[in-house]
């Protein structure tokens, strides 16, 4: 840094819930593609993505594979932070503080509290606030998606189920949170103590939300996206941008698909763009119907 | 009330659309409401044709500059900022229109506008992005909030610098268009939205 300073200028703040909460604003109206190559993430760079997120396997892989799934390889994050110049995200287990900070100190540019990982603990979640590095969380109701905030989440995602390519639940849990929001606009002051009894979050966060109309953080959706037309669909519900976990390196032309995502998800309310987005785009992940899977592997479950 | 219409004709604000192919477009129109505009989403090239003026806002510049060329608004762009159009851009936007990027994404297209070069991400990545305060020619004080900001590395003669922080140049204008490397649609402060509605309503 040059010595020239502007009188008025102070000490420049790092960390704060504005520079933190701001950085998901510039996100708005993108999408977050999960990579676990460097090669990958240039593919994502190059169809649009505003961001990736770096892990070792897709959760359709942890799906598979079993066992315990935890923070990737710092070797293999750092790989795909050089490869891209959009932000790097990458993921902590539940309550796993110290994976956060290994992340923090390897300067991805947004870590996700996430339940597609194995959690490290079954009552509490990491505190957020503790870290320059800002946080995603899933949520599947109001209620969580505040509890999240109040520990300090810059950013909220719908849960859905990862790695199913089944939009479904993604659907659910952002209809809940938006309907429950909905509920809050409705209720007088009066009302507000109850209801953040009733969601089991802090008071001063349920008022604001019901001021609002809106989360005070981005909302983006998660979980099971696999098509331009999934991407359009929780757009046009209210997500702010959409996560692609599985869906676009599982399936058979993913740069093409990839691309057509990004198109739809911009143009969401343009059913014209959108059909255009969805031709030719080869096989499509198979997919899983999520009442087939046993409540252990509900990752949605994961979280409190 | 007959007259009502009227008036409201005569104390309408400039029509200033935001750029929405993606990044912080709500704030943007929300500043420019709030600083007596009429502000309205552009993504097509039918409703870049109908603004005054025009804001580019934050977001990934990449992501920006591929949708702009992938639905066919790079050229509409080029040519409208090119006959004199007001446009203001807030980093990614400042990104966008610069003539030159330094180490830009292979097929990075800027629309240009504004004869500087400048450095990507140049404070650093999410953990460096801060909040400073930075005094604004012919604005003042404002809370600047740089997120994986860049910075105008150097600056033609037509180029007027309107602020630095820590030496290096963060807001510029050169004629009908105004460039900030921070995020005034972040802090509720709207006077440099003020400022450019200002210059949208002169030039019309």
């Amino acid at each position: 840094m040059s010595s020239t300073l502007i009188p008025t200028s102070q000490t420049p703040e790092t960390g704060t819930a504005r520079v933190k909460r701001g950085m998901a604003e510039q996100l708005k109206g993108g999408v977050i593609m999960d990579v676990v190559t460097p090669d990958q993430a240039k593919i994502a760079e190059d169809a649009g993505a505003v961001a990736v997120m770096a892990l070792e396997r897709v959760p359709a892989d942890i799906r598979k594979d079993g066992g315990v799934a935890r923070m990737s390889d710092p070797d293999m994050i750092e790989g795909i932070i050089e490869a891209v110049s959009i932000p790097v995200m990458a993921k902590s287990r539940i309550g796993h503080f110290v994976e956060a900070q290994v992340l923090q100190s390897l300067g991805v540019d947004y870590i996700d509290e996430s339940e597609v990982l194995t959690p490290a603990d079954e009552v509490n979640h990491s505190d957020k606030w503790a870290f320059t590095t800002p946080f995603v969380c899933g949520a599947t109701n109001l209620g969580e998606a505040l509890r999240r905030i109040a520990e300090g989440a810059a950013m909220i995602r719908s849960k859905g189920e990862a790695g199913t390519g089944n939009v479904v639940e993604a659907v659910r849990h952002l209809r809940q949170i938006k309907n429950e929001i909905a509920r809050l606009r409705g209720y007088d002051n009066n009302e507000l103590y109850a209801a953040a009894k009733e969601l089991r979050a802090p008071y001063e966060i349920v008022k604001e939300v019901a001021e609002l109309g809106k989360l005070p953080v981005v909302l983006f959706s998660a979980g099971g996206v696999a098509t331009p037309a999934d991407a359009a669909l929780m757009r046009q519900l209210g997500a702010e941008g959409v996560f692609v976990g599985s869906g676009i390196f599982k399936s058979g032309d993913p740069a093409k698909r990839a691309a057509a995502i990004v198109k739809a998800t911009t143009f969401y309310d343009d059913p014209k763009i959108v059909a255009d987005a969805s031709r030719n785009l080869g096989e499509a992940m198979v997919g899983i119907n999520i009442d087939t899977l046993p409540a252990s592997e509900h990752y949605a479950n994961r979280g409190w | 009330m007959p007259t009502v219409a009227g008036d409201q004709g005569a104390a309408r604000g400039p029509l200033i659309g935001v750029l929405a192919l993606q990044g912080d477009v709500r704030e943007h129109l929300a500043a420019l409401a709030a600083a007596g505009a009429v502000p309205t989403t552009v993504r097509r090239p039918d409703e870049l044709a109908a603004v005054d003026g025009l804001v580019i806002p934050g977001g990934e510049s990449t992501t920006m500059s591929k949708l702009a060329v992938l639905f066919g608004m790079l050229e509409p762009l080029r040519s409208r900022v090119r006959a004199g159009m007001p446009v203001y851009g807030t980093c990614a936007g400042l990104i966008l229109l610069a003539e030159k990027i330094l180490d830009p994404r292979s097929g990075q297209e800027t629309v240009g506008g504004i004869d500087m070069i400048v450095r990507r991400n140049a404070f650093g990545r999410q953990n460096e992005s801060f909040e400073a305060a930075v005094d604004v020619v012919g604005v003042g004080a404002v809370d600047g909030v740089f997120i994986r900001a860049p910075w105008v590395e150097s600056v033609g003669a037509e180029v007027e610098v309107l602020a630095e922080h820590g030496g290096h140049v963060v807001a510029v204008r050169q004629g009908s268009a105004l460039a900030t490397a921070f995020h005034p649609e972040l802090t509720g402060d709207h006077r440099l939205h003020g400022f450019f509605t200002e210059m949208v309503r002169s030039a019309g």
